[in-house]
């Protein structure tokens, strides 16, 4: 029964993704869609922010534009957080302003769209900030993944032409048309099944055995749905979608948890159909899905299978590992949560990561650390890119011509950020944790010090090295045991937050421009079809060893070692 | 392609020799830096040298025992080693062959003639550009020249290896001589076209010679996908440290050291250079100089081929094969009218012509047309024939002239004569029309030989998917029919040089890679726009120098071997690139247990191939991966064989043999001296 709603919830998934896809499309080339109706409220955006939507730009002024408003909206979370004291309206729980480090993290996060949060949700930021700040981040993060993506889409279909586009224009309809409208129908969805959507202040109630408790609540339902639908993840309150306001029942979960994979997917099929090249995004679509299926089906047995430590004391686990789970949702669509979660750099959380079954955590930081099964919206294509050009170059040698990707032939320049984009991911997680295990090491005592790690042993490394994975990858999510609200927490994942979103989207943009110049060469027998199956093995093949095995190490001492110790 | 006296066998007891001393020299920093995979070997072993030292003087049971510690480094000396061997083997080679061909230019005497008309003797390294010198039968050209008097038949068998004589003169496309080869009749006005040690052979040999070689864009390229590699695992092995302390598992330096140097890419690190020497080597066993690395790997990417028809489709000229008669003349009478009309001719079709004549025993004889008048077959005119004194005119040109000067007598071409004329040309012959008095009498058909075995080639072509395109001056129905009986894809009928440059532009308009093959002044430009231009050697200093390579051959289809070493090139480093990476696979199931195998005993598991000791693991992966590199250069200096498949069979091919190989051979390896090591009972 689980495994038959986990397979109906990815179908749904990848048969919603299509005509999204199709229409995404549209939506980048500017055709005529059914939302033309919203172009007086996007040309008023246009006209109030002095933008010319039809203005043609190069990378390099469309990466400018990119830069600089993402630094504007930095600025401007950073003060609402470090206000919330003085909020003159939407805080009724009076919230205090957040310390600096702690502000200068949860900006960071929510404009990279990692949303990975040292505050606790509903007593760390009043309603102003999360609906002004955060929510308002949520969308225009996300929109500034997928327009960057439709500029890279772009360079891939011009010949020997320099512009991409224009930036604004993207950013502009992703929110309007696609962001907006589907968050729409997820907070109805949500609405229908008691997800709350208030502006009233925490609520009071008298439990049975005569307590007062204080029940927070707020604008749940649209945080919620952009959350989920804009690979943020950044929940509502802090224990994200395991909270039954978040997330009630089944039907809500079901929903939620196709919004995670929902676009990620559909920008696949977009690059089908924007490209006129539908055979290749069926190629990657399988490679990505063979992907987050290798990931899945293991989890998925793992969680199901029950905690081994349980089974040795002869306690049999028939709903299989339940420790940091929701009754209502099971260890099967936790496991797919999970699992849809970390492949997607969404980062919202059904479940208690950390509690896990030890291997089950290996596939969630290798979901991360690969960080293209889908991936966050707009930049999980682009991770992707990044691994199709190392693929192209590599089988290109293979066949005997000078690589070419999409009739352009890559050479130096292309290669040369191709492979400073693949290096940083490694060096950020890997020397994140380094630095942690390191700080950890020489500081005396280093429980009471530091307060990071409850259980030092091969999970506290799990933990640490799950931190940087979830911060580099823009994720969010986290092994919620690490006491991460410190300042070397705040601005060490920051700083791998900001390298993490940034240089990923540069690098490819760069690239995109290159490309975008280069002549076009037209196919012949001797030409690698970057469409055939044979080309998404030797991709599959790539990103395994040029990126899972350089987490191989980190893994064994943390959660492999673990699950070994354990079982033995 | 074998009548060439070649370096063939492929470890030479010299050679080897010589690449031996060469290895040790190559340790120079200042010249490993150029290859960063290697360079960081190299620099590891420093660190293990001192390491080792170190250890002498102080024991710490962390970093191992003093003899572990410098069997490390003297494993990856011998790595480093291995790898500068390979490259020195690959220059030894190839300058081994470039001075089989510069055996050709021993010191010659040259009979320079100067300004003011006298003769002197300078030694052919004397010449200057510019000098002018004689050679008179029976001596040696001192040096590469073109002729600017004279006409001489000259031995070239020095250099191409073939015995028989060719035919050089001035004015004309084939006025290109070369130093060493020998005048066998007449006498040569020669003029030095190239400042000494500016010759395209002395370039080709800088292409050989690891030092002086400019890298190709494709192969930098790689250097930094490999560095980026390199700096991807430092990554991983330098964060290893402060995680092992984390882990209560201190890693010795040795472990880390031997770890990094084991996922770097050293197999193709170190082989990379050698592929790119014994590329440029192969080039040139197929006696063709590349002045740059660039031109054969861009040979590699054609898209497009311009072949010239005669000589490369098709066997020499056109011959005559039949008569056909049409005036009711006796067959003979006709027969003789076409051999007078052709003595004049000497075009090799008019030769033909008298050829088949005398075949039907009809025979000509200059001496009874002594006293006629002959008219030569001119450009202009297009028509040969000849007046005798006795008042018969014969005449014998193309259809149009004869037409022309038939009915500017009155008369007619006669139906049937028609129908043949259409026969002959609509089956790719061409027709010559014979006239006697002004009166049509007849047609001869010349007819176009095809090679043998052409067929097979352009369907290899077409495989690797390279259209192939014959240049001919036929008129474009003859042209179709010869293009599709030898199977070409294109063809350019009535072919001006114009029109060679204007295709040749508007394929690369589209995008399209194009080479070509030409010897005349007059295909010097297209030599020049065409990405790879090939001229022959015994064409016009122009044409070789608007070329990037030049055929010593002078053999048409020398292009299609030009495409298949550069693919090959790029094959041998893709396919050593994938088995590199592969390999990782099987070392990290070998080291990462070894490292931290003493602590949590729980990863036995991970040691799937059931390794003695983490040192013996170590030791084994490390072993592997330095003889892995002598193992593969026999495949670097060969090249990986390349075979006419489509691309993606081809990557299916490849990425079966060296990816899924290189995935399961070092489990092997590394098993087989992990059992050796514990036998000899090393560990």
């Amino acid at each position: 029964m689980e495994i038959l709603s986990i397979a109906i919830i990815i179908i749904l998934s990848i048969a919603l993704a299509i005509p999204l896809g199709k229409y995404c499309a549209k939506v980048f080339k500017g055709d005529k869609t059914f939302t033309d109706f919203l172009s007086p409220i996007e040309n008023f955006i246009y006209k109030i922010s002095g933008i010319n939507p039809n203005a043609e730009m190069d990378w390099k002024q469309n990466l400018k534009a990119l830069l600089t408003i993402n630094f504007v909206w930095f600025i401007w979370i950073m003060f609402v957080l470090l206000t919330q004291t003085w909020h003159p309206f939407w805080n009724p729980d009076k919230i205090l302003s957040m310390e600096p480090t702690q502000a200068f993290n949860t900006a960071v996060s929510f404009v990279t769209n990692t949303n990975l949060q040292h505050y606790s949700g509903e007593t760390g930021a009043s309603y102003l900030a999360m609906l002004l700040g955060l929510v308002f981040l949520q969308f225009v993060s996300a929109g500034t993944g997928i327009a960057a993506l439709a500029l890279l889409f772009k360079g891939l279909l011009n010949r020997s032409a320099k512009n991409l586009g224009n930036f604004y224009y993207h950013l502009v309809r992703s929110c309007t048309r696609i962001l907006l409208p589907l968050s729409i129908i997820l907070a109805i969805i949500l609405l229908f099944n008691q997800t709350p959507m208030t502006f009233k202040g925490a609520d009071t109630i008298i439990t049975l055995q005569g307590d007062t408790v204080s029940v927070a609540r707020g604008p749940v339902a649209a945080m919620v749905a952009i959350k989920q639908l804009g690979t943020n993840g950044g929940g509502y309150f802090g224990s994200n979608s395991t909270h039954p306001f978040e997330n009630p029942n089944g039907i809500t979960n079901a929903a939620e948890t196709i919004a995670i994979i929902l676009i990620p997917i559909a920008m696949v099929f977009a690059m089908g159909f924007f490209l006129n090249r539908k055979k290749l995004a069926w190629i990657i679509m399988a490679v990505m899905t063979a992907g987050y299926l290798a990931l899945l089906i293991p989890t998925i047995s793992q969680e199901t299978g029950g905690n081994p430590m349980i089974t040795k004391m002869g306690i049999t686990q028939p709903q299989g590992s339940m420790e940091g789970k929701e009754t209502r949702f099971g260890s099967g669509l936790s496991a797919l949560w999970a699992i849809s979660t970390t492949v997607t750099s969404n980062g919202s959380v059904n479940s208690m990561h950390d509690s896990f079954t030890a291997l089950s955590g290996t596939f969630m930081m290798l979901g991360m650390q690969l960080n293209s099964f889908y991936g966050g919206v707009g930049v999980g294509f682009i991770n992707m890119f990044i691994f199709m050009i190392i693929a192209v170059f590599i089988s290109g040698l293979m066949v005997g011509r000078t690589p070419e990707f999409l009739g352009k032939k890559i050479e130096v320049r292309e290669v040369k950020i191709a492979i400073l984009v693949a290096l940083l991911h490694p060096f950020l997680i890997l020397g994140g944790t380094a630095l942690a295990s390191h700080t950890w090491m020489i500081t005396q005592n280093p429980g009471d010090t530091l307060k990071w790690l409850n259980n030092p042993g091969f999970h506290g490394f799990s933990e640490m090295l799950y931190e940087f994975t979830s911060a580099a990858a823009n994720n969010g999510s986290g092994f919620e045991g690490l006491g991460d609200n410190t300042a070397f927490w705040n601005i060490s994942t920051g700083l791998v937050m900001l390298l993490g979103r940034y240089i990923p989207i540069i690098g490819p943009l760069m690239i995109a421009g290159m490309l975008s110049q280069k002549k076009y060469i037209p196919e012949s027998s001797g030409t690698l079809k970057i469409d055939s199956p044979m080309f998404g093995i030797m991709l599959f093949a790539v990103i395994l060893i040029v990126g899972a095995l350089l987490f191989i190490p980190a893994l064994v001492l943390g959660p492999v070692s673990e699950y070994l110790t354990i079982i033995r | 392609m074998s009548k060439h006296p070649r370096v063939s066998k492929l470890f030479q007891k010299d050679l080897v020799i010589q690449a031996l001393k060469d290895s040790f020299i190559k340790l120079n920093p200042k010249a490993m830096v150029k290859n960063p995979v290697m360079f960081v070997v190299e620099i590891g072993t420093v660190i293990m040298l001192v390491m080792s030292i170190y250890l002498l003087v102080k024991p710490d049971v962390v970093q191992g025992r003093f003899i572990y510690n410098l069997s490390i480094a003297l494993i990856l000396f011998i790595t480093v080693l291995f790898a500068n061997f390979a490259e020195a083997l690959a220059e030894a080679r190839g300058k081994a062959q470039a001075e089989t061909l510069r055996k050709t230019r021993q010191e010659t005497p040259a009979n320079v003639l100067l300004p003011n008309g006298e003769i002197k003797v300078v030694m052919s390294s004397d010449l200057k550009k510019g000098d002018v010198f004689i050679t008179t039968s029976g001596e040696l050209i001192a040096t590469d020249g073109e002729i600017i008097e004279g006409i001489a038949t000259i031995d070239e068998s020095a250099i191409t290896g073939e015995s028989a004589p060719v035919i050089r003169e001035a004015g004309g496309d084939r006025s290109g001589v070369t130093g060493g080869t020998k005048v066998l009749t007449d006498e040569i006005k020669v003029q030095v076209t190239t400042e000494k040690g500016e010759s395209f052979l002395d370039k080709m040999i800088t292409l050989v010679e690891g030092a002086k070689r400019q890298k190709t864009p494709n192969e930098i390229a790689l250097t930094i996908l490999l560095s980026g590699f390199t700096i991807m695992f430092l990554i991983v092995t330098v964060t290893l440290e402060p995680f092992g302390r984390y882990a209560n598992t201190p890693i010795a330096i040795a472990s880390l050291i031997s770890l990094f140097v084991c996922l770097i890419p050293t197999t193709i690190g170190g082989l990379l250079s050698a592929i790119g020497i014994a590329g440029m080597d192969r080039a040139l066993r197929a006696n063709i100089i590349a002045k740059s690395g660039r031109a054969v790997e861009t040979a590699g990417d054609i898209d497009v081929l311009l072949l010239d028809k005669t000589g490369t489709i098709t066997i020499g000229n056109r011959k005559a094969t039949n008569f056909y008669n049409v005036n009711g003349m006796p067959g003979g009478e006709f027969i003789k009218y076409c051999a007078m009309s052709s003595i004049s001719d000497e075009t090799p079709e008019g030769k033909s012509i008298i050829e088949l004549a005398k075949k039907n025993s009809i025979e000509v004889n200059m001496n009874d047309h002594k006293d006629d008048t002959f008219i030569k077959f001119t450009a202009q005119t297009r028509m040969s024939g000849l007046d005798t004194k006795g008042g018969l005119s014969v005449r014998k040109g193309s259809i149009d002239t004869i037409r022309n000067l038939v009915q500017s007598t009155g008369g007619t071409i006669p139906v049937n004569m028609q129908k043949i004329v259409d026969d002959i040309a609509n089956n790719g012959g061409t027709p010559l029309a014979v006239s006697v008095n002004g009166k049509a009498a007849g047609v001869i058909q010349l007819e176009d030989i095809i090679k043998t075995g052409i067929q097979e080639r352009f369907q290899r072509l077409r495989k690797m998917g390279v259209k192939t395109v014959m240049v001919t001056g036929d008129n474009p129905l003859t042209a179709k029919f010869i293009a599709g009986k030898a199977g070409v894809d294109d063809f350019i009928a009535e072919a001006k040089p114009e029109d060679k440059m204007n295709y040749i532009k508007a394929e690369q308009k589209s995008g399209k890679l194009v080479a070509m093959m030409g010897d005349g002044t007059n295909d010097a430009p297209a030599l020049a726009q065409a990405d790879v231009g090939v001229a022959m050697n015994s064409g016009t200093q122009a044409a070789k120098e608007a070329g990037n390579m030049v055929d010593l051959d002078n053999d048409p289809t020398k292009l299609i071997e030009v495409v298949e070493i550069g693919k090959q090139l790029l094959i041998t480093r893709g396919a050593l690139t994938t088995f590199s990476i592969a390999n990782d696979v099987a070392k990290y199931f070998a080291i990462v247990p070894a490292l931290f195998i003493a602590s949590i005993p729980q990863l036995q598991v991970l040691n799937i191939m059931g390794l003695t000791s983490p040192q013996s693991a170590i030791l084994s992966a490390v072993i592997f991966n330095a003889i892995i590199i002598p193992i593969l250069i026999p495949l670097a200096l060969k090249g990986v064989a390349y075979r006419p498949l489509g691309a993606e069979t081809l990557l299916a091919r490849n990425l079966l043999i060296y990816g899924l190989g290189g995935v399961i051979v070092p489990f092997a390896g590394i098993k087989i001296i992990d059992v050796l090591l514990t036998i000899l009972k090393l560990v």
